[in-house]
């Protein structure tokens, strides 16, 4: 047994996908020319006063009810107060003592068991402005430049309870929150544009103990990867600490990407000291029981939900189930096809394998390609109308041209080419062709038929069966 | 004024990025003192049972449709830049994180 036992707590924060910002109604869209989407309410500017965007609250408390949260009726904002230039009015808004929603979890599969976090809190606040270092790096930059484009933007912050383990199961529960998320349509969860940010708190204590450990946070993690390889990076830097009789200094560390360690930030002395208070400007905000009801009534199937679902209706693998949840188009596009084809085995077999390389291979859209067109060939496959090679070919040419393929096997001819009287004229051709083969296999070399076989298959685009040719290369032959 | 409390209005102060000389912080303290001195006398009120308000206007708060709005042009934001670059604010680099 290991003698420390890691204890993360990770804080998620979300930008909402609202075509406005939170208190004002310049544009909330991604990227735009620096400090082109600001104005005095964002900019912090005296005299102005912040308006909620209603569909930010109701994003908000989607995800809420999504995590199980529950909702607060009445929930109040607070002014954070720091001061850093990405932050123009020397506060954050936020909420502080009256959060959003209070409580809730998540479960989430991670190595074929059902794991849950719970939660602390979700609650909404601004986004600050984006912050460009000139230089190296932050600590030896020469100034700093901003962008306030992206301050007043709304952003969901959501809070775990100290309930994950190990770096990996950070990692396997962001990806399963993100997916969520994704499911729910709040926000389109770009780590790498910073739409969905990751921090962390992890200590280490005696196996069995229950008392937490000093704690470190641990910020700076830019991706899914990095999450996993900063806490698993940290916690063996606490272990070596406490082995050597040490203490972990409460501190911010953060993660370096390049030499692929955590640096604690000296100098944050002591705890910080936000001074919380009410926002005056922002009288309290009050969800009514209905609107609440109506969310709810209209979240998606979950993930989790449709993994168990497609297990239950299709009688799927929970790895093939697991391949249409994380890619939920490719779902959609099977579900859709098998309203009119029910061996749904099959089905996914072909749209998890031939399908879905071609789409990925040629780059083709998912949302043009029609289900209709994979069941066409499937129906012509098991009726032994086509053969296997041409079904794939026809997939082939049916994504790419986006022609029915029973109109594909219509005009280019492609039906099986089967009984005597049809094959016969391929097969002495091959054999006036091929005389040597045809010698070795008489000197009894068994090979020899498999290569005439496949000289049939060729000259037939792949529409002979190569059993049928089998018999009737030997019965003719050997005659 | 005792020790403690200047410390406290050295914190404060320090919280609020005010460079008080030394007259100006017995001058301040003596003021903070007589505002948490009326403070202290509102908290010898019996509230029990009034719910705590953070607003005198008892009204929820309105909501607006999600709408975009033009924004000020550019040079108008960056009109009390301490320093322009290009269409940034420029600022002095930051050491510590937060």
């Amino acid at each position: 047994m290991d003698r420390y036992e890691t204890v993360i707590g990770l804080e998620i924060h979300v930008e909402l996908q609202t075509a406005s910002k939170l208190f004002c109604g310049c544009s909330a869209t991604f990227g735009g020319e620096p400090n082109s989407n600001c104005c005095p309410v964002c900019l912090g500017l005296p005299g102005s006063l912040p308006v909620f965007n209603r569909r930010a609250i109701e994003l908000a408390a989607t995800a809420a009810l999504a995590l199980n949260s529950e909702i607060q009726g009445k929930s109040r904002f607070d002014r954070k107060n720091y001061f850093y230039p990405d932050l123009p009015k020397a506060y954050q808004v936020s909420q502080y003592d009256q959060p959003l929603a209070k409580g809730g979890f998540l479960d989430f599969r991670i190595k074929n068991e059902i794991r849950r976090v719970n939660l602390e809190r979700v609650h909404l606040e601004e986004e600050a402005g984006k912050l460009l270092h000139a230089g190296e790096s932050i600590l030896d930059a020469e100034y700093s430049l901003v962008d306030y484009n992206r301050a007043g933007i709304p952003l969901l912050e959501i809070v775990t309870r100290p309930d994950l383990r190990s770096g990996s199961e950070a990692r396997f529960f962001l990806e399963s929150l993100r997916l969520l998320l994704l499911y729910i349509g709040v926000s389109d969860c770009k780590m790498e544009e910073g739409s969905l940010r990751c921090d962390a708190n992890i200590s280490l204590r005696p196996t069995g103990s229950q008392e937490l450990g000093i704690k470190t946070e641990v910020k700076n993690m830019n991706s899914f990867k990095a999450v996993e390889a900063a806490l698993e990076f940290e916690a063996v830097r606490q272990e070596k600490i406490l082995n050597s009789g040490g203490k972990v200094g409460q501190e911010t560390c953060h993660w370096n990407e390049e030499t692929r360690e955590t640096i604690p930030l000296r100098g944050k002395e002591g705890s910080s000291d936000y001074r919380y208070f009410p926002e005056p400007d922002l009288l309290p905000l009050l969800l009514e029981k209905s609107l609440i009801r109506e969310l709810a009534a209209s979240l998606p199937e979950l993930p989790l939900q449709r993994f168990q679902r497609l297990q239950d209706n299709y009688g799927l693998a929970e790895s093939e189930a697991q391949i249409f949840i994380d890619n939920r188009d490719l779902g959609d596009f099977f579900e859709s096809a098998a309203k009119t084809y029910n061996n749904y085995r099959n089905l996914a077999n072909w749209v998890q394998g031939d399908f879905l390389f071609q789409v990925r291979e040629r780059g083709y859209r998912l949302e043009k390609t029609l289900p209709d067109h994979l069941v066409e060939i499937l129906v012509q496959l098991d009726n032994g109308e086509i053969s296997r090679p041409v079904a794939k070919n026809l997939l082939a040419e049916s994504l790419k041209t986006g022609r029915s393929p029973l109109e594909l096997i219509a005009t280019n001819n492609l039906g099986r080419i089967t009984g005597r009287d049809q094959l016969l004229p391929l097969v002495e051709q091959v054999i006036a062709e091929n005389p040597g083969a045809v010698d070795n296999f008489r000197r009894g070399k068994e090979k020899a038929v498999a290569f005439l076989v496949g000289k049939v298959m060729a000259l037939s685009s792949g529409r002979a069966d190569p059993g049928e040719l089998n018999r009737l290369f030997r019965d003719i032959i050997t005659k | 004024m005792s020790e403690d409390f200047l410390k406290e209005v050295e914190h404060v102060s320090r919280l609020a990025r005010l460079n008080l000389k030394p007259d100006e912080k017995e001058k301040v303290a003596g003021q903070l003192q007589s505002i948490l001195g009326i403070a202290k006398k509102i908290q010898e009120l019996d509230t029990t049972g009034v719910e705590p308000t953070s607003h005198v206007i008892n009204l929820p708060a309105i909501l607006r449709e999600d709408v975009v709005r033009s924004s000020l042009p550019v040079d108008q934001v960056l009109l009390n830049a301490p320093k322009r670059n290009k269409n940034y604010f420029q600022v002095p680099r930051i050491t510590a994180v937060e």
